[in-house]
């Protein structure tokens, strides 16, 4: 093992989780997912976020549907699926999109059909977003194991 | 990927093993393992409980939904219980708002129920209505949880548990494998006009409770003054 290189790598993801936490994409929750992650379910946390981002997809895409008709618009689908992201973006700390499904929410209470197409827009970038960042933290987790290293514990305070 | 229309466990044997979610080499349901009955409709949130559970030795089985519940129970009026020789469900912890039963209609069935009105029933939710928590108090669940749930919030539950069962120790270490010594539609009906016109909704952010829910007292009452004393 190149204990060099696996000090680089576990630097680099001990910088990159932090400044994840510091621009807002991940929350407290996401601490509390990884240390749920252990030798026995190694990529628990990488699999619970693609079920989030398969949920996002699809959710968005009916949520699109039901706004699409300007005179038709179902906002009771709309704001169950908006129901179903605050959920589920807020267990596994996804703090950006947790934060435009409130906003969202709003929107769809008083049905404001302009504002949830922006909701809209904006949950759809934020949860990509959120997908290429954790895809390259998970890239770099792979990294660190792949040099023979540990995947350093972050607490965020 | 996942059986999204629900059945008795939220994943098939097949896809658990392939993305490595649920100890499959566990053995079969044990008398001296807490099982517990996990409710919730929301397939993200089945997953996380389930392996909150599991890192805290219990035995899972998650359904999407109340009338699963009652189903697996053998409380619906129709199908017989799940055939177990004695079926044995220590807790049950189950979502407040669900589409056609919510959890609050759930709990009042357990309640109502001759042979699992004994089982502690745990309500979760995003949402810190406090008439709703009144409301599920008063039913007869014993808890209430603010989601996102943490890993402290379910070590916290053990107490309610009749078995003495060793909890095993946070993060990254296996659960211990010795055996403990010793349990419509899619409109969600929970937001009823009744609820909303004289409840105090704190949203999640405004709250200042700290994340490590450990520090306040295991009995649920003392739980929601905490909550109660919060500004709003």
């Amino acid at each position: 093992m190149n204990t060099i290189v696996v000090g680089q790598l576990q630097r680099q993801f001990q910088d990159y989780i932090v400044s994840l936490y510091q621009q807002g994409y991940l929350d407290n929750q996401f601490t509390e997912l990884r240390k749920l992650q252990d030798e026995g379910s190694p990529d628990f946390v990488a699999e619970v976020v693609s079920l989030f981002f398969d949920d996002c997809a699809k959710v968005i895409n009916d949520m699109s549907t039901s706004l699409e008709r300007p005179d038709h618009v179902d906002f009771k689908q709309v704001d169950s699926g908006v129901h179903q992201l605050k959920g589920s973006s807020s267990s596994v700390g996804a703090r950006r999109v947790k934060n435009v499904c409130i906003a969202f929410k709003e929107c769809c209470d008083v049905q404001n059909r302009e504002g949830c197409l922006r909701c809209l827009q904006q949950v759809d970038y934020e949860y990509k977003m959120l997908k290429t960042k954790l895809q390259d933290l998970f890239n770099l987790e792979q990294q660190i194991l792949q040099a023979g290293g540990t995947i350093p514990q972050v607490s965020m305070n | 990927m996942a059986a999204r229309d629900g059945g008795v466990s939220c994943l098939r044997r097949s896809e658990m093993i392939g993305i490595g979610i649920g100890e499959l080499e566990s053995p079969p349901l044990d008398s001296d393992q807490v099982h517990v009955l996990a409710v919730d409709d929301s397939l993200v949130d089945r997953i996380v409980i389930e392996r909150l559970l599991r890192i805290t030795s219990c035995k899972v089985t998650a359904v999407d939904s109340g009338w699963r519940a009652l189903e697996f129970l053998g409380l619906d009026e129709d199908k017989a219980a799940v055939e177990f020789d004695r079926l044995k469900v220590d807790l049950i912890i189950t979502d407040y708002c669900m589409p056609g039963m919510t959890g609050y209609e759930l709990l009042k069935k357990i309640k109502e129920s001759t042979s699992f009105k004994e089982v502690p029933v745990v309500i979760m939710s995003s949402e810190n209505v406090l008439t709703r928590i009144d409301r599920c108090l008063e039913e007869g669940a014993e808890d209430f949880l603010l989601k996102p749930v943490k890993l402290a919030d379910v070590k916290r539950l053990r107490s309610y548990l009749t078995r003495d069962v060793k909890v095993s120790g946070d993060g990254n270490k296996r659960k211990p494998s010795t055996p403990p010594p010793s349990p419509s539609p899619p409109q969600l009906s929970c937001t009823t006009s009744m609820e909303s016109s004289d409840s105090i909704v704190v949203d999640d952010d405004s709250l200042t409770l700290s994340s490590e829910s450990s520090t306040s007292p295991m009995d649920s009452p003392m739980r929601r003054l905490e909550m109660k004393s919060l500004p709003v």
